[in-house]
């Protein structure tokens, strides 16, 4: 093998570079090339952090085996429209604070209990009780009554959000506080899914041992190595499983899962490792997966400081138009983001292209003489807070760079240790000048970029943003009586933004992973998951 | 001796109670605060921050979660993990027995291979193999060790196919071997140059003279004579080293995803676990304490003229 003997070479050498001799299997074709519908799926995953409880789940490693093992009332395409799972229906009342939802007959869980009206009402009113821990509580807060479950302190007032009713055994309804046109979207994350009765009588019990309702049945979870997964016979739902089931296996580091994959001893991976970008396409050819993911990266203003407060706006929009994307996306990601242009990744309802217009592109010359109109930067010099455990280091060098160059202002990175850090100081507003910032989407709806992130106020807002017309915008959208219209008024919305300007849109993510030899095709959706329900397995 | 020995026992305690308590304030010293980073880049739910720590513990002050922590030690409980409630026991547990296989097979590699090329290299120093072990060991010396365990799991992983890349299932022996090789290396390095400068120097003790004089035979002047009072030195390394492959493998167990304490100890100090970083410390501390009580002890063996009152 001639690949082997320059890689031994290298090795010898001392050079640090190995890998990008690594010439991989390449595109030798294993197998018979038929399918086996029993072929079983292996994905490079990890420990999850909590036990497996879907509305104690929100990191990655849970958050893909539970997607597995439960199919909740909706979910969504990929051009971000809602379609209907485990519900018949999801139907508002006029002014979207009622909304009623019927049931698919027939459904059950995976120890032939049916799904019910009252398999959803109990599992949520139990998960918003803070006694039971369950991280993803706040995602009942729009119900009526959550306040009494859920007080911002001390223990639970009542057992029951008033709220949610069961009107019979296929149909309840969920009242909200005020209206919200796309809540629709909310179902689809993982605290809205249904519980069997069973597992409320022993929550840890059944954390070790999941019963889900969706295409997989829980096998065996053999701690720090692998979470295996069957085909349910007893499926209802659409997406029935062309394989026989998916072995998560846990890997501490996505470098030993990347080596996995080139040697077809895992089938996939949720991202290829930053050390491996310039050579993955190399390595897996065909295999290789550059797919649109719905995140977007930003670099943000903290405007509680003195240098921003009182800065024209003309300031940070010459920032942003000073600012290489397109050049830093080839070189320094090897072509694996794209340059935003607006404040809502893509992929998502009421994503509209360009809506930070001219400000979001490259232009030297402008961006200096908008800087000198808005009578500069305070001081000269901006900083950008990253943290060092994450491969920032790169790209924040190269916009500084690009900053400086065009405009002659100082920009220098400034690193924090880890991502704990990283947020502590967001926290508690001790940021110097500037920070990174990233979003993935919660539910593919752009009111999630927007009021989520730059309302006066909100959780999500860690600069200290605020502007009026804004706050304004986003409270008519809430309003508004369909979700094609509060999608546009969101975007109106996020056309105002340029005159405010919150954060510098940087790029969209791709997810970026490839497949081994013994499948015949892995996609990725816009959440960044694999859809492992259609992988087809070789027959070995 | 067996006052010595319990002199020695003694002195553990203050040694024990000063580490732990000096990890415990560095541990809560980092920024950041690992209940809220439970909910990542969004964010978190006050009522249910307050709930996890008032559950764990955090919200007492740092005096009395130490002597909590404590108190619950000398009763084996380690306390719990603040992501998925888990005892640390158990983390521990699990992840000890394959920390120990593998640094065992480190070490056992060190030690056979280290001493013998050690021993052949200063028998016949200046010949050709002494030349070829001293540069080989200083090769080793010199390269980081992240190059070979890439470089061998490239080579032997993906390339050749002869094992795979990494380690499927922590507990197999054999899958074992490729990382503890690694693991082994540098040790081995240092254990051979440390046996080769002190059998050169025995060479020409007195006592040799005297055991060629009176006609021995040379593999019986090798292993009596010279070696045993040449491992001193040897042995001093090799028990520290136990501990320092215990816990030191947080590389080699990454690139070669073995679930040992290395890696515990990474994700420990990754997620601002406090309580892990302690227990593994705590841990790590009694089997360094041991493992140099042990050296001590065997100086007496290898050369009796050094006594312990």
């Amino acid at each position: 093998m001639r690949g082997a003997k320059s890689a031994k070479w290298v090795a010898i050498a001392g050079v640090v570079a190995l890998t990008a001799t690594a010439c991989g299997g390449g595109d030798d074709d294993k197998g018979s090339g038929k399918v086996d519908p029993k072929g079983i799926v292996s994905y490079a995953n990890g420990e999850p952090q909590n036990l497996l409880q879907p509305s104690n789940t929100m990191e990655a490693y849970g958050s893909v085996v539970i997607d597995a093992l439960f199919t909740g009332l909706v979910h969504y395409d990929k051009q971000g429209n809602i379609t209907y799972e485990n519900a018949e229906s999801v139907t508002p009342d006029k002014a979207n604070k009622v909304w009623t939802v019927k049931l698919k007959k027939g459904w059950k869980f995976h120890d032939n209990t049916p799904v019910t009206a009252k398999s959803y009402v109990d599992a949520w009113n139990w998960a918003a009780d803070p006694a039971n821990g369950q991280q993803n509580s706040a995602w009942y807060r729009d119900i009526v009554g959550y306040d009494d479950v859920h007080p911002a302190k001390g223990k639970a007032k009542k057992k029951a959000m008033s709220g949610l009713k069961v009107v019979d055994e296929n149909t309840f309804t969920i009242t909200l506080k005020n209206g919200i046109p796309y809540y629709q979207y909310k179902l689809v994350y993982k605290p809205f899914f249904p519980l069997p009765a069973a597992a409320l009588k022993d929550p840890k019990k059944y954390g070790e041992a999941p019963v889900g309702n969706g295409p997989y049945k829980f096998a065996k979870w053999d701690r720090k190595k692998l979470i295996s997964v069957r085909t349910w016979p007893g499926y209802k739902g659409e997406d029935k499983p062309k394989n026989g089931g998916i072995d998560f296996k846990a890997y501490t580091k996505d470098t030993a899962a990347y080596a996995d994959l080139k040697s077809d001893n895992v089938d996939t991976m949720p991202i290829v490792p930053n050390s491996e970008l310039a050579n993955f396409k190399n390595d897996f050819g065909d295999r290789a997966i550059v797919s649109d993911y719905s995140a977007l990266n930003t670099v943000n203003f903290a405007f509680y400081q003195p240098q921003w407060k009182k800065t024209d706006i003309k300031v940070l929009q010459g920032l942003s138009m000073a600012i290489d994307r397109d050049t830093i996306a080839k070189t320094v990601f090897y072509g694996t983001r794209e340059s935003a242009t607006g404040w809502v990744a893509k992929g998502v309802k009421g994503y509209q292209d360009d809506a930070c217009g001219k400000f979001c592109k490259f232009d030297p010359k402008a961006a200096k003489a908008s800087i000198e109109a808005g009578g500069g930067v305070p001081g000269n010099k901006i900083q950008i807070q990253y943290n060092a455990d994450q491969p920032h280091k790169d790209w924040v060098v190269a916009v500084c760079n690009s900053i400086t160059k065009a405009t002659g202002v100082k920009c220098t990175g400034d690193a924090v240790t880890d991502f704990a850090a990283d947020t502590e100081i967001r926290d508690q507003k001790k940021v110097k000048s500037m920070y990174r910032s990233g979003w993935v989407l919660d539910y593919p709806f752009n009111g999630n970029f927007l009021a989520d992130l730059y309302g006066t106020g909100v959780d999500g807002n860690k600069g200290g943003f605020s502007d009026p017309k804004f706050d304004k915008l986003t409270a008519e959208a809430d309003k508004a009586k369909t979700i094609d219209e509060s999608a546009e008024l969101y975007q109106k919305a996020e056309k105002e933004l340029v005159n405010s300007f919150p954060g510098i849109p940087l790029w969209y993510n791709k997810t970026l992973s490839a497949y081994s030899n013994n499948v015949k095709k892995i996609e990725f959706d816009q959440a960044g998951d694999p859809i492992l329900s259609d992988v087809e397995v070789f027959e070995k | 001796m067996g006052r010595y020995v319990a002199r020695r026992l003694l002195q553990m305690i203050p040694v024990f109670i000063g580490t732990t308590l000096l990890i415990f304030l560095m541990v809560n010293a980092l920024p950041g605060d690992p209940v809220k980073a439970l909910w990542g880049d969004k964010p978190p739910d006050p009522a249910q921050v307050a709930q996890i720590k008032h559950d764990r513990g955090l919200d007492l002050p740092l005096w009395e979660q130490y002597l909590h922590y404590m108190k619950g030690l000398f009763q084996g409980d380690f306390g719990n993990t603040i992501a998925g409630n888990r005892p640390i026991l158990d983390e521990i547990t699990q992840a000890f027995p394959v920390s120990i296989r593998l640094a065992a097979m480190a070490w056992t590699f060190e030690l056979v291979v280290g001493i013998t090329l050690g021993v052949i290299a200063g028998v016949r120093r200046g010949r050709i193999i002494d030349t070829t072990v001293t540069f080989f060991t200083l090769l080793v010396i010199s390269v980081p060790i992240f190059v070979f365990g890439l470089g061998f799991q490239l080579i032997f992983g993906n390339e050749l196919g002869w094992v795979k890349p990494t380690v499927q299932d922590s507990e197999n022996f054999q899958q074992l071997m490729l990382p503890a090789l690694v693991l082994g290396l540098v040790g081995l390095a240092y254990v051979a140059r440390l046996t080769r400068t002190s059998i050169k120097e025995n060479r020409s003790a007195d006592y040799m003279r005297t055991a060629v004089a009176k006609g021995l035979p040379r593999r019986r002047i090798i292993s009596r004579h010279l070696l045993r009072n040449s491992l001193i030195p040897v042995v001093t390394y090799l028990g520290t080293d136990i501990g320092a492959l215990m816990g030191g493998a947080v590389i080699t167990e990454g690139i070669f995803n073995v679930t040992g304490v290395g890696n515990l100890l990474y994700t420990g100090i990754a997620r601002r676990e406090g309580a892990i970083i302690v227990g593994i410390v705590t841990v790590l501390v009694l089997v360094y304490l041991l493992a140099s009580l042990l050296v001590d002890l065997l100086y007496a063996v290898l050369d009796p003229r050094i006594r312990y009152a």
